[in-house]
This record gives C-alpha cells, sequence and structure tokens, in this order.
C-alpha cells in the first residue's frame, strides 16, 4: 500500500494571536508552532495502515517555507518513510494550495492520499476535497472510522445529530478527524532515524491567486461581565436577568 | 450588475433543513446589493417538505434537482448539479454543516475558483464578494475578496437570520447532470438518543473537568432539557479524557459555536475553548474559582459550588419556561 499525508505547520492551538504591522498577517515573533492537530490523525492512520499491510511506502507532503521542513522531520519521527516539501512564501488560498499537491501527488501512483479535516489556523476545510475533484478520484471527508478491505473503503463521518457511512473504491483521498485513531508520538529512536530519511525540497507549482486578504483583525472584546452572586441562592437573580436583559429565554 | 445568487438548500429524510433559510438570508444579502435575483437549488429524491415555502424566504426561483440517488447525500451528484446550477451565477452561498463543507470545495474546484469557509459577514462590493470569516478558531477575523468567478462562500449556522418577506416564487425543476458516483453514502445512523448538535443549537450547555466524573454530565443533560432547544457540550479535557463523544467538543481542535445563549459549566475557560464560543450571544458562566479565566468572557457569571447551582438553574428554567 502507498500512501501519501499532507500536513500543515501551524501555530500551536494553545497560542495567543497578535497582528502583524501591516494587518493582514499573525506577528510569528516567538510563537510556537506544530503540525496540525487534524494532521496527526492523519500520519497516525497511515502508518497504521502500512503496518497492517505489512509493506508499502507512506510519503509526507508540506507546502511552506524552510521552518516547514521541522514539520515534516516531526511527521518522519513518528515513522514516515520520507518526505517532500514544496517550497512556497505567503499563505496561499486552498485552491491554490490544492493545484499545487495535486500536480505532485497525481504522479506519486498513491492508494491512499490522507489530509487532516481542517488546518486549525485558517479553517478552510479544502484542500483535500479540491485535491481529489483535481484528480478524478473519490473523497469521504472528515472520517472518524475508517475499514478498508479488499480495495474497498468503509468510513464513518459525523453529521448533525447522526453518523453518515459512506464506502468507495482505492484509490482515494480522506480527511480525518479526531476519534480516528490516537498518534503516537515520536520516539526517541524516530527522532534520531528521522534525521537521515529523505527530505525532498523543490518549488510548489502554485495556481494564480483569487483571494486577496484585505486585512486581518482581532475580533472585538465582548462587553465586560459580571458576577451576578454567589451559589444557588444567585440563580433566580441570573434567570430574570436571562429573560429580561439578554432575552434568551 | 444584476447578479444571479446560488442558494444551496440543505434537506435530510424530505425536510428542509433550518439552516436553508440561512443561506437564503446570506444569498438574499448578495442578491439585494446589486439588484439581482436568488436561486434556491433543492436536491432531493423526491418532494421536499419546505421547498413551496422558500420563496417566503427569499428564493426567487426554486430550482429542484430530482435524483433517486439523492436520498441521502451524494457527493459527487450534488457537485455536479451545483456546478452545473452555478453557470452564470456570481455567487454560490452554501451551509457550513457537515455536508456543506464536503461539498463546497468539491465545487469550487470543478469551478476552478477559489471558496471562503466559514463565513460570518458577507457583502457585495463593485460586483466582487467581500466576505469577514473567524481564523485561529476565532482569535483572529479575516476579510477577504473573493476575486473567482463565482464567488463559492460556506456560511456558518445560526450567523444570518432568516427573514420573511412576501415575495411571488418561482418553481422550476432542472435536469440533474450525468455524474459517476464515487462515493456512496449507504446510510445515516442515528445516535441512541437524537440530539441537537452543538454547532447549529439555539442554546448550548458545556462541561468541563469541574464536574468530576462522566456520569455529572446527566445534571447538564437535564438543564438542556429544560432548555428544550439546548445541546450539550464539552471541553477538550473531558473529550481527551473519553467523557464525551468528540463531536460535543467546544474550542480550537473542537466546533466553533455561535448560540443565542452559552452556559459553560466547570470550565476554567482555556484560550483554545473561548476561541471557539466567544461569538455567542449571552454567555453565562458556572464555577468555583472566581479568578477563572471563563469569568472574564462571561456576561454573567455564579461562582460557587456548580453541583447546587445546576439543579437550582434546572428547576428556575423549567419554571421560567413552562410557568410551572
Amino acid at each position: 500500500m502507498k500512501i501519501a499525508v499532507c500536513v500543515k505547520r501551524v501555530p500551536d492551538t494553545t497560542s495567543k494571536i497578535v497582528i502583524a504591522p501591516g494587518g493582514k498577517s499573525i506577528d510569528e515573533t516567538g510563537l510556537k508552532f506544530v503540525p496540525n492537530p487534524y494532521d496527526e490523525f492523519a500520519v497516525e492512520e497511515a502508518l497504521a495502515l502500512k503496518e497492517k499491510a505489512g509493506a508499502g511506502e507512506t510519503v509526507v507532503y508540506s507546502l511552506g517555507g524552510p521552518p516547514t521542513g521541522e514539520t515534516l522531520r516531526t511527521a518522519l519521527a513518528m515513522g514516515i518513510d520520507r518526505a517532500v516539501l514544496l517550497e512556497s512564501g505567503g499563505s496561499p488560498d486552498g485552491l491554490a494550495v490544492a493545484q499545487a499537491l495535486a500536480a505532485e501527488l497525481g504522479m506519486g501512483g498513491y492508494d491512499l492520499i490522507l489530509f487532516g479535516k481542517l488546518a486549525v489556523d485558517d479553517y478552510n476545510h479544502q484542500v483535500g476535497p479540491m485535491v481529489a475533484e483535481i484528480l478524478g478520484m473519490p473523497c469521504i471527508t472528515s472520517v472518524a472510522h475508517l475499514t478498508i478491505e479488499a480495495g474497498t473503503v468503509t468510513a464513518e463521518r459525523e453529521i448533525e445529530g447522526g453518523v453518515e457511512v459512506s464506502t468507495c473504491a482505492l484509490p482515494a483521498v480522506l480527511t480525518c478527524d479526531k476519534g480516528l485513531n490516537n498518534p503516537r508520538l515520536p520516539s526517541l529512536k524516530g527522532i534520531m532515524a528521522a534525521k537521515k530519511k529523505p527530505l525532498e525540497t523543490k518549488p510548489a507549482a502554485l495556481g494564480e491567486p483569487a483571494l486577496e486578504v484585505l486585512d486581518l483583525q482581532l475580533p472585538p472584546e465582548r462587553k465586560p461581565g459580571r458576577i451576578v452572586g454567589e451559589g444557588a441562592d444567585a440563580v433566580p437573580a441570573l434567570v430574570e436577568l436571562l429573560r429580561t436583559e439578554a432575552k434568551v429565554l | 450588475m444584476a447578479s444571479r445568487i446560488l442558494a444551496v438548500m440543505e434537506q435530510r429524510d424530505g425536510a428542509l433543513r433550518k439552516v436553508s433559510h440561512e443561506v437564503l438570508a446570506a444569498a438574499r444579502r448578495l442578491a439585494d446589493a446589486g439588484g439581482g435575483t436568488v436561486d434556491a437549488v433543492v436536491m432531493a429524491a423526491g418532494s421536499v417538505e419546505g421547498a413551496d415555502q422558500l420563496a417566503r424566504f427569499g428564493a426567487d426561483r426554486v430550482l429542484t434537482a430530482t435524483h433517486p440517488d439523492f436520498r441521502l447525500y451524494q457527493p459527487d451528484g450534488y457537485a455536479a448539479t451545483v456546478s452545473a446550477a452555478a453557470d452564470g451565477a456570481s455567487a454560490v452561498v452554501i451551509a457550513a454543516t457537515a455536508t456543506g463543507r464536503d461539498l463546497a470545495p468539491r465545487v469550487a474546484a470543478r469551478l476552478k475558483v477559489p471558496c471562503a469557509s466559514d463565513v460570518t459577514e458577507l457583502v457585495a462590493e463593485n460586483g466582487a464578494v467581500i466576505v469577514t470569516r473567524p481564523v485561529y478558531a476565532g482569535k483572529a477575523l479575516q476579510r477577504v475578496r473573493l476575486t473567482g468567478t463565482p464567488a463559492v462562500v460556506t456560511v456558518r449556522p445560526n450567523t444570518f437570520a432568516p427573514s420573511e418577506t412576501n415575495r411571488p416564487g418561482d418553481a422550476s425543476a432542472m435536469e440533474v447532470p450525468t455524474f459517476g458516483p464515487r462515493v456512496t453514502v449507504r446510510e445515516i445512523k442515528a445516535p441512541a438518543q437524537a440530539a441537537l448538535d452543538v454547532a447549529e443549537a439555539p442554546v448550548v450547555v458545556s462541561g468541563g473537568r469541574g464536574l468530576r466524573e462522566p456520569d455529572n454530565f446527566r445534571l447538564l443533560e437535564e438543564l438542556a432539557d429544560a432548555f428544550g432547544n439546548a445541546a450539550v457540550g464539552a471541553s477538550r479535557a473531558v473529550v481527551d479524557a473519553g467523557w464525551r463523544e468528540h463531536g460535543a467538543q467546544v474550542g480550537q481542535t473542537g466546533k466553533t459555536v455561535s448560540p443565542g445563549l452559552y452556559i459553560a459549566v466547570g470550565i476554567s475557560g482555556a484560550i483554545q475553548h473561548l476561541a471557539g464560543m466567544r461569538t455567542a450571544g449571552t454567555i453565562v458562566a458556572i464555577n468555583k474559582d472566581k479568578d477563572a479565566p471563563i469569568f472574564r468572557t462571561a456576561d454573567y457569571g455564579i461562582v460557587g459550588d456548580l453541583f447546587e447551582i445546576v439543579p437550582r438553574l434546572t428547576e428556575e428554567v423549567r419554571k421560567a419556561r413552562t410557568g410551572h
């Protein structure tokens, strides 16, 4: 089984966001970056599927500048066989990224291409299904449970008030949700081995941008609230405020 | 410029979902800015309850695309249909739901245009669509201009209030283009209890570590039940501990929600949780620690023992809603 995993370098979710001068991007000074948490489910799934098959190859891809190499090394340390960094600057839109990845992945002969369901920086939920459309492959998004038998994928994903069960044939594109697995931590041995694994760098074939970021702002501060009181005795006052002031009851 | 806006309706089991009216409200805004019209496309296997009422919610024309494979969501068939219906449209508006988030990028890729996801504001300006969308789970707001045509956007549930008008609507059937189904949705497994989704519920009652053990979520379920229209959410800590399903998680690695009322119980208010609920209309916090960060984001707070406060709140809410 030949499996590709696409990952993204994102700010740690515990980070406080500061807007950079110019007002269009975030200030990265002192910011801690991590592999996108949903992409770790994709990496883990690729490793588990290869282990189960007993043979195959896993390859991790990412778009970005030189620091993205670290994100790829993390995946290699978890056990992925080799990495490809598609060099690009700025933050291209979902379609541009999908076009660059599809151009690369289309030639790879992959049975499975895995993504996280979304990246926790731009919240797009886009690149996986876009790559699938460009390559003409089946795609199931936000997969939380997966079985692959005799070339058929059966996947479950959460929808509002239920779970949708879908099937498709391999090769396929899947985007991974929390709940699919528990990503392993890179072992010390894995970290050492990752340093010697191949990491290829090539320029990304980005499409024309068609999304223009006008500005980035911090959300408006909420009006300062108030403590209604202490203990259960404060409940009637709260309910009164919800009814008369907030008008939500 | 007389624009035509395509609003993609969502149905389940032959009934329109409420979010469809919100999609129409958002589409209407774009259309009205340029003297344009709104086409609502309904994809289903048979008749859809509520489709004949769409003019009232802003549709100038209802396009019905009927196909036997549309009993459940059919990703490839939906993408082919919406792409065809989008011909000549200046924008395509889709709900940022499980279905819409799956569908929109497929449509955008087919039409070779970019897509703006999870939009909370949108305007038409000089023929271009400009949207506002939360990024970093709501820690920042990004304003984006879409230069491709059509502009494909998904709108966040609970954000665009449905509006009713008197509008003479037109209805016609639309031919479903031939498509090769690469993916087949086999079934929808309903949960043991039918429950509202935290992303769509008008009221969300969320619990954190302060509840001490999973069984105590029963208290929040009772409170949600007293509201009648509430979903039970959870912090990342309790989801990671396996107390609640991931689908209930509110925050940066869970769902970002905008209910009218959000009640945080025993949640301290980590930055990644606050990011997921700060756009709620009214926020109530119940926590024993008066210095918990959640109180700085909440409109109303009660300091104290949740095991005494929550049952009392359930009782008072029930009284307020039913009069006894």
